[in-house]
């Protein structure tokens, strides 16, 4: 059940981001391309996204538990820290280059483009070899890699 | 490359990502972030984390396929950079959202829907970051576009 539920979330999800445009590059850049060829549509995107995230998030969270788990499980984290601050502004500099972010990337592997799966591969490499370094580098000082639950 | 404003079909796309985010806390209690859901289906865990992730991410790849039976057409996807870019930018997004703990759907839409303090400043830092490097891609250094 919990694996039905969670391929059905995944295609909802995939569904949307492919009729959103946020899987096409193209679109992506000319959002953030206000000074040439902008094309706003990506707010309206963002916009549908967070109006009924919140107020189904109000809703939901004021259940005492999941249908399929005993819990919920939020991010715990409140500091605002360098870490986090630099890996925006990175993800940022990766997202205005080619116009591919996670979401708008795995749908679209779906579609058998082969730049999306280039893309896919070399973000994968990349999470991976920066966990890597991080678990290298945190084993001798501060904090162990963010709030990605394991 | 210029592309066309559609306003209705991304809101609606929009309202689905949202449908999504909703459905996930209602049934798993998990934020639907992207990159959580790739960074915890490929790192060792336990089975049960590692299944429903999977199983999502399953799910997202089926979803072109299904819009191409339902209207004929795939969904439309045009790269405008050249293959060695997109090795950089995988890489660089791949680093980024490992540090930044989130993306556009953990911090943009799950974060900002539970208004997270991290994530609203990941997210004003990211879109400045992404308009910033477009624009001087674009129109600095004048990459064709």
């Amino acid at each position: 059940m919990r694996l039905a539920v969670a391929y059905l979330v995944g295609l909802i999800f995939g569904v949307g981001i492919s009729l959103s445009g946020m899987s096409n590059p193209a679109k992506v850049l000319n959002f953030f391309d206000v000074a040439g060829s902008w094309d706003p549509s990506l707010g309206f995107v963002m916009g549908g996204a967070v109006l009924i995230s919140f107020f189904g998030y109000r809703s939901v969270l004021s259940r005492s538990q999941p249908l399929f788990e005993p819990s919920f499980s939020l991010p715990t984290r409140t500091n605002v820290d360098m870490r986090l601050a630099s890996g925006a502004l990175i993800f940022g500099i990766g997202w205005g280059l080619a116009g591919f972010c996670p979401g708008g990337a795995l749908p679209a592997v779906g579609t058998g483009n082969k730049s999306v799966l280039l893309f896919v591969l070399t973000m994968t490499a990349g999470i991976i070899i920066t966990r890597q370094l991080d678990s290298h580098f945190s084993s001798k000082s501060h904090t162990p890699l963010g709030s990605i639950k394991r | 490359m210029a592309t066309n404003f559609t306003p209705f079909i991304s809101l609606f796309g929009g309202a689905l990502i949202g449908l999504a985010a909703v459905l996930i806390m209602l049934t798993l209690g998990r934020v639907m972030g992207a990159t959580g859901i790739l960074t915890g289906a490929i790192v060792p865990g336990s089975f049960q984390e590692r299944a429903w992730r999977i199983a999502a991410l399953i799910g997202m790849l089926s979803a072109p396929g299904l819009l191409y039976l339902m209207t004929g057409t795939w969904p439309e996807i045009s790269i405008v950079v050249s293959t060695p870019m997109i090795i950089i930018s995988g890489l660089i997004v791949g680093a980024g959202v490992t540090l930044g703990s989130g993306c556009t759907s953990g911090h943009g839409v799950c974060g900002l829907a539970r208004l997270s303090r991290r994530s609203i400043v990941a997210v004003v830092l990211f879109m400045l970051s992404a308009l910033s490097t477009v624009f001087i891609m674009r129109h600095i250094l004048g990459e064709a576009s």
